[in-house]
């Protein structure tokens, strides 16, 4: 098990190289920094003095990768890769464009992400699996057909109406909650009640579809049939049989995404002004902050790593079969 | 058969698939009758109905696909059909119990054992938490598992297969059943495990009482254990008697075909019988007898009328049978009895036959790779050091039990896998070694048949191409044409029409699957062909057919076949010489009537005499204790001590040399020649 | 043998020829100038490329089978005939040309319009030209804010005036909601003589297929006694027809959905916005088959560090949170486009070209998935026994891989393209809330949701750009999630609900 974490860990270190060169690429190279410069001053201010001047007041007016000028090891390390890309590999994020720093910025708006993320993951998976377990009890029914109907045409909806819908309905015309917004402490639970259910809803209908998928593979399998055999009621069969084996895909699909809840919800954070790390990086793409778009493209994946390693260890949890060696 | 002793009573019971015109009528009016404490078999070839039958009496038929759409089941004075679904849970682990082909899927593996038998515990009989634990260790004991304290808390892929029906046995036996059904029980099994398990049943039945409903396609797993067969043929029962009655004196023309068909020494070198045709779709009706299109001794009545259930009484037992042949006021015609015809060649092929292949200590070693760095620290020794030697037109049977390494021998052989070591040797070349192209260019003198005929074709290719392909590769036929003509040739040749090539695999069965492998084998002029388990996937009828073609193609292009397999009575019918492997070596290789008449090693001893026979004079079974070992750590010296009745101390110090013996065959035991 | 029979190319390749001539001729004809969008090309290269693969399929009886069975579901069969006038719509709407403009005196040539025109603008007429100053409800007569007039006594007042299109027609304001009810109800009319006709046709063409009389046709599709369910089929397709008609008929003198801010026809914006969820949803797919295909089979069968390599590949580019990879390709394109401004003839090349730029990132980000599936399966594969069989042939291994692992992966191909393709047109409209969408000019359903959420605010409310969007993406998305799933169901038995 040590080993096998131990390994997995080296392997995230290629990876991550991968992702910052991608980056490095897509940032740096396919765009120069004088590129960006001209675009966020826009066309009118456009002057090679200024243009200088954005680059110096970033760090992007270094060589990209070989420092000409510069002696000894300074020659690799006075360069934008290694300042902007290999930075990252120590969460050195930085400044943003308005010289805030990104790891501060970061670290402040991690707890509104998880506050939201958290409920909405942890209930989301509850009602799915409620939905899911009732349906596979109806299942061969028109409760089912018609309930997997509803939930085609649930998950046929997209995000954006759930969200506009909700706040409309609910805070607006029964102007039961605040519309936006966010209070630290236990203030902030009236803020986070509608997005977090409007959160649950808009995943039911693909939830409750995929989930209802296994339940029904496994109840075709040949031990539910011994366990049949055995004289249980289906109500035992479907939760102490189906069910704990319909936990393995259940959990090791969910664990994989527990890490990314760090990164929270883009659109409802955006929505009801939470101020988060979603909405931190939706501002930040449209204020073309290169800067956080590149800090979270990269903890982004390490969070990702982060959820396929306790993914793997989850296994070894709820399956007795998997040892990892 | 009346009396206060019937325990289950069967009448008029139907099982319907699906809706409509297209419906499938898997069981279509079964009735029989189970006496307290006997065993009852229902035997039959796949997909007549039996397994269905069996869940029926459960109320355990896969809903909502199928339901049952008539019938009695009369049990100990209740029609079980009659109660609800929660009466019927009442019955169900409690007073019948069930225990089911695949012990591997049919255990929940995130369940202890402990828990998955305490379940019934608890749902039936009420025991507390501790009770439970006690009486499973109990019942764990009773069906021979080694350390039930320990084993109660494993979970089932700890287990061995053989250990895993014991497991299921006993779950079965905690509700204390008057009947057990036992669905194919020892099929996923090898012999002499099914031996094992056959013999616990027997011992259980003894001791508790209970009847046994035992489901099986197995001819000899009924001659040695039951008391009463029914013979089900495509949803009916076609006849039904005493053990020794059928087996004396079957009726019915399938069940005497069927009898026929098992392949066994006294049919060397005849044509075994085959029932021409294949089991008729369930989904149509009939109008006369189901077998008549398949039968030599039907007339057209046969076909016109249904035959009615016929019994008739011999030395005060009832003999029932669903034939017009036997129906009383009915003329039958005389059947004009056909001898099985001779095969066209002589019993034995020379010895001074060419030798075509030569295999020398040949090894397939697996690395097993862990920790950080996923170092090799150990090996699967799948094939270790094997020697074989096939000669020109002759059978070489490769016999062993699943996970002996005889299939990986084959493919390494053919190097569809690389062998780690070791040389094959064809027309003075070392096959093993050989470059990629020089390899390509041989491989049309080796062809390999692989066991499933469902997974050994492409299911988009049309048949005709799927023959062809070999002959493209090898640029055997300069055109088109001449391609398609020799495609049509060899679909004759295997007893398929011409039109075959042009439909696609999923069309044909199973047997005729088959022969268009065989077909494709062919295809590019082999002169060895490696048939890795040919015929276990198909029926006993069906298996005949295949063996009759390989025995006929073989006398007529002069074949050498290596015939893997786990069936001794298809090694007794088809083989020249045989090899017995275990744990990855030969023990045991020598002409066919040396070995079987006399085998020398224990291990061929233990496994011949594992085999149920269709002969009643009694065998002695040689029990052979635990399981096949792990080929990673195979246990030191020789690799049978820890399981052989008569082990000596040397035997797990030093593996034995070779001893080759006057009449040609090589052994290796220290009890043999030392 | 079989007789030989037509191949299976010829009506494909007619068809495609045919379109092809007259994609390349009609324009001359009518006198306007083509606009060959890099969208459009593609488009027709992936209808001219279903055309060849259904010709293909048609002739292959196991792989025609589950496509019968598909098409016996009347669900799926409901779902088909919508998502069909969508594609319809999306097809005219990928026709793009620019018109001549009126000769003036001593000209040498014709000059033509810059703004360039598609088939279905010709067709939408007065939508797309009777525009109004800016916001007006559907079916109002007046504008939505008051604003001051000069009235004709030199007075002054605030008040809402009348629209310069939406009820010109009517003097007296009280008879809207006559006018309203007559022209739908002529709509309607329309719409249903035009189902009976459709009805009439679809019963001779079916009545030589079955071999009965005309008659005898028209009651079996009208009992539902038939194995496609063509009555189903044809009540779907009159429901569209009489909405179609309807809404065609008050299109003249209203404006069903109302206008936007500046005063565009809301029912315009929502139809034109078709393409760009069409072009979404195949394009991008298209983009990224290759990739997935090629590298998914590659690395399964040759394993080893073939398999190491495209293991290294996928999961690196999957490590990346989707929206953040979009995002940032999104930008560095932006900036691209922003800097190199004489790339571009037109506007609407510019912004076909960002569409095509989103598809190729959405592609680059999406074909992990399809590729991990297909790994997957080709391991699988590869043990097969046939596989091992042609090896012992000596058959080469990219013979293997075209011969007997492509296809038997294709139905996991055709079940992931079919699903990810409303995922596809969800996404857009996320991607372009976000500002990673498609261009600001492109009309597409999530810019209309961009700049309508905000109106949520207003008093009164200004919901109808909303309402027309979510409309007409839900009825896209879930016909293509009912079809998707019929698929599934006929290629993946594993995967097969049991039905009552």
């Amino acid at each position: 098990m040590f080993a096998y974490i131990v390994r997995r860990v080296l392997y995230a270190i290629p990876i991550l190289i991968g992702v910052n060169l991608l980056t490095f690429t897509l940032f740096f190279v396919v765009n120069s920094p004088d590129d960006m410069a001209r675009m966020h001053l826009g066309v009118k201010r456009v002057t090679p003095e200024a243009i200088e001047k954005w680059k110096a007041e970033r760090g992007y007016d270094k060589p990209l990768l070989y420092n000409e000028r510069a002696e000894g090891l300074q020659r690799f390390t006075a360069t934008i890769f290694f300042e902007k890309s290999v930075s990252l590999f120590a969460f050195r994020f930085g400044r943003a464009d308005d010289g805030r720093d990104i790891a501060w910025d970061i670290r402040q708006r991690m707890w509104p992400s998880l506050a939201i993320a958290i409920p909405t993951f942890l209930l989301g998976i509850l009602v799915n699996i409620t939905f899911a377990m009732l349906l596979a009890f109806f299942r061969a029914t028109y409760i089912d057909v018609w309930g997997v109907v509803l939930c085609v045409i649930l998950m046929s909806i997209s995000t954006l109406f759930y969200i506009i819908g909700g706040q409309y309905m609910v805070g607006k015309l029964l102007h039961l909650v605040p519309i936006s917004g966010y209070d630290s402490g236990t203030n902030a639970f009236k803020f986070l009640v509608l997005p977090i259910v409007i959160g649950i809803i808009s995943g039911i209908g693909a939830g409750t579809r995929w989930y209802r998928t296994i339940f029904l593979e496994e109840i075709n399998k040949d031990y539910v049939r011994t366990a049949r055999a055995k004289g249980l009621s289906e109500l035992r069969v479907l939760f102490r049989h189906v069910l704990k084996n319909a936990m393995i895909p259940i959990l090791t699909g969910a664990v994989v995404i527990i890490p990314l809840l760090f990164m929270g919800s883009l659109l409802l954070e955006s929505f009801f002004g939470i101020p988060g790390l979603g909405s931190y990086t939706i501002d930040a793409i449209q204020a073309q902050d290169f800067a956080i778009v590149r800090a979270m493209v990269f903890l982004g994946s390490v969070l990702y790593i982060v959820g396929l390693v306790l993914t793997d260890i989850s296994y070894t949890l709820v399956d007795p079969r998997v040892r990892l060696e | 058969m009346s009396g206060d002793d019937i325990l289950l009573r069967v009448r008029d019971l139907r099982v319907q698939f699906g809706q409509g015109p297209q419906a499938v009528r898997a069981v279509d009016g079964v009735d029989f009758a189970i006496r307290r404490g006997e065993t009852f078999a229902l035997l039959g070839e796949s997909g007549c109905g039996k397994s269905m039958s069996a869940l029926a009496l459960l109320q355990l038929v896969p809903r909502p696909a199928g339901r049952i759409t008539s019938g009695e089941v009369w049990f100990d004075g209740q029609d079980l059909l009659a109660l609800s679904e929660q009466q019927m849970r009442q019955v169900r682990g409690h007073r019948i119990s069930m225990i089911f082909q695949e012990p591997m899927t049919s255990l929940n593996p995130v369940m202890t054992v402990g828990e998955q038998i305490g379940e019934v515990l608890e749902q039936h009989l009420g025991l507390p938490r501790r009770a439970r634990r006690d009486r499973t260790i109990e019942l764990l004991t009773d069906v021979g598992i080694p350390a039930p304290a320990r084993r109660i808390d494993d979970y089932p892929h700890q287990l061995s297969g053989g250990m895993k029906q014991r497991v299921m046995i006993a779950m079965a036996l905690a509700g204390e059943p008057d009947l057990l059904i036992a669905d194919e029980p020892t099929t996923a099994l090898d012999v002499t495990i099914q031996a094992q398990v056959l013999e616990l049943l027997a011992k259980i039945q003894r001791d508790t009482g209970m009847a046994i409903l035992l489901i099986t396609h197995d001819l000899g797993i009924v001659a040695e254990t039951v008391d009463h067969v029914a013979v089900m043929y495509a949803g009916q029962i076609v006849e039904a008697a005493s053990r020794r009655e059928l087996f004396a004196s079957p009726l019915h023309p399938y069940t005497r075909k069927l009898f026929a068909a098992v392949p066994d020494r006294r049919k060397r070198g005849r044509k075994l019988e085959t029932i021409s045709g294949n089991v008729p779709p369930l989904n149509r009706r009939f109008t006369g007898c189901r077998f008549a299109e398949r039968c030599d001794e039907a007339w057209l009545r046969c076909r016109e009328q249904a035959p009615a259930w016929t019994e008739r009484e011999t030395d005060g037992e009832t003999h029932g049978v669903r034939c017009l042949r036997y129906q009383p006021g009915i003329e039958a015609p005389r059947v004009v009895s056909r001898p099985g015809s001779e095969t066209g060649s002589g019993e034995t092929k020379p010895a001074s036959a060419s030798t075509l292949l030569t295999v020398r200590d040949l090894k397939v070693h697996f690395p097993i790779r862990k920790g950080l760095f996923k170092r090799v620290v150990g090996h699967v020794y799948a094939v270790d050091g094997v020697d074989l030697q096939i000669a020109d037109g002759r059978t070489l049977a490769l016999v062993g039990e699943s996970g002996c390494g005889k299939t990986t021998a084959g493919k390494a052989i053919l190097r569809l896998i690389a062998p780690t070591a070791g040389e094959v040797i064809y027309d003075g070349q070392d096959l093993a070694r050989l470059p990629a192209d020089e390899l390509r260019r041989l491989r049309a003198r080796l062809q390999i048949i692989f066991q499933d005929p469902f997974a050994s074709m492409n299911p988009r290719m049309m048949v005709g191409n799927i023959v062809e392909e070999g002959m493209r590769a090898q640029g055997i036929g300069r055109t088109a044409e001449e391609r398609r003509q020799r495609v049509a040739q060899l679909l004759e040749q295997v007893g398929l029409p011409p039109e075959a090539a042009r439909r696609y695999p999923h069309e044909f069965s199973g047997g005729q699957r088959q022969r268009i492998c065989i077909a494709r084998a062919l295809a590019v002029e082999p002169r060895l062909i490696v048939c890795d388990e040919p015929t276990s996937a198909l029926d006993v009828s069906v298996q005949a057919q295949t063996l009759n073609l390989l025995k006929d193609l073989q006398d007529r292009f002069g074949l050498g076949y290596l015939f893997i397999t786990h069936n001794i009575s298809v090694v007794a019918y088809l083989a020249h010489d045989v090899a017995v492997m275990y744990l990855g070596r030969i023990v045991e290789q020598g002409p066919v009537d040396a070995i079987l008449d006399d085998p020398r090693h224990p291990y061929t001893r233990a496994l011949l005499s594992a085999v149920p026979s269709l002969d009643e004079n009694g065998r002695e079974i040689i029990r052979l204790e635990g399981e096949l070992p792990s080929p990673i750590n195979p246990p030191p010296g020789c690799h049978f001590h820890p399981r052989c009745p008569d082990a000596m101390p040397v035997c797990a110090e030093r593996y034995p040399d070779p001893v080759t013996l006057p009449d040609g065959r090589v052994v290796k035991c220290h009890l043999v020649g030392d | 043998m079989a007789k030989r029979s037509r191949p299976f190319w010829l009506w494909p390749a007619v068809t495609v020829l045919i379109l092809a001539l007259a994609w390349w001729q009609l324009p001359a004809q009518f006198g306007v100038r083509p606009v060959y969008l890099w969208t459009d090309r593609l488009i027709f290269l992936l209808l001219a490329g279903a055309l060849f693969l259904g010709g293909w399929i048609r002739r292959r009886e196991h792989l025609r089978q589950p496509w019968v069975e598909v098409f016996r579901q009347r669900r799926a069969m409901v779902a088909l005939v919508v998502l069909l006038a969508f594609v319809i719509t999306g097809l005219l709407d990928s026709v793009h040309y620019r018109k001549p403009l009126p000769m003036v005196d001593g000209q040498q040539g014709v000059q033509y319009s810059v703004e360039v025109v598609t088939l279905l603008d010709e067709l939408l007429g007065t939508l797309r030209e009777g525009t109004e100053k800016t916001y007006s409800a559907p079916f109002a007569m007046t504008q939505l804010a008051r604003e001051t007039v000069t009235l004709p006594d030199g007075t002054q007042s605030r008040i809402r005036p009348r629209l310069r299109h939406g009820g010109a027609h009517l003097t007296d304001p009280s008879q809207r909601g006559r006018d309203i009810l007559a022209s739908g109800l002529a709509g309607a009319a329309i719409g249903v003589g035009l189902t009976m006709l459709v009805w009439l046709l679809l019963g001779a063409i079916l009545s030589r297929r079955w071999q009965t009389s005309w008659r005898a046709a028209l009651t079996r599709i009208v009992h539902g006694r038939t194995e496609v369910p063509w009555r189903a089929i044809l009540v779907t397709a009159g429901s569209l027809l009489v909405l179609m008609a309807m809404t065609a008929l008050w299109s003249r003198h209203w404006h069903v959905f109302g206008t936007d801010k500046v005063g565009e026809d809301v029912l315009y914006l929502a139809i034109k916005s078709i393409r760009t969820g069409l072009v979404i949803g195949t394009l991008t797919t298209l983009v990224m088959l290759p990739f997935a295909i090629l590298l998914g089979i590659m690395a399964g069968y040759f394993r080893g560090w073939v398999d190491d390599i495209i293991q290294y590949l996928y999961t690196t580019l999957s490590s990346i949170p989707g929206v953040l990879l979009i995002a940032a390709a999104v930008l560095s394109i932006q900036v691209y486009i922003a800097n190199h401004p004489d790339l571009f003839e037109t506007a609407t090349d510019r912004a076909d070209l960002r569409l095509l730029a989103l598809c190729v990132i959405l592609g680059i980000t999406s074909w992990t998935n399809l590729c991990r599936l297909l790994r997957g399966e080709t391991f699988k594969l590869r043990e097969m026994d046939y596989i091992q069989a042609a090896t012992a042939f000596g058959v080469g291994h990219f013979t293997i891989l075209g011969r007997h692992v492509l296809p038997n992966v294709l139905h996991i191909v055709l079940i992931i393209v079919v699903l990810d393709f409303s995922g596809l047109v969800l996404a857009e409209a996320v991607l372009s809330y976000v500002g990673v969408g498609v261009d600001p000019s492109t009309i597409s359903w999530g810019n209309m949701i961009n700049g309508a959420r905000l109106e949520l605010a207003r008093e009164p409310v200004v919901w109808w750009s909303l309402a027309a969007a979510f409309v007409f993406m839900f009825a896209l998305v879930l016909s293509a999630n009912l079809f998707a799933d019929a698929v599934r169901d006929a290629f993946d038995p594993r995967l097969r609900e049991q039905s009552p």
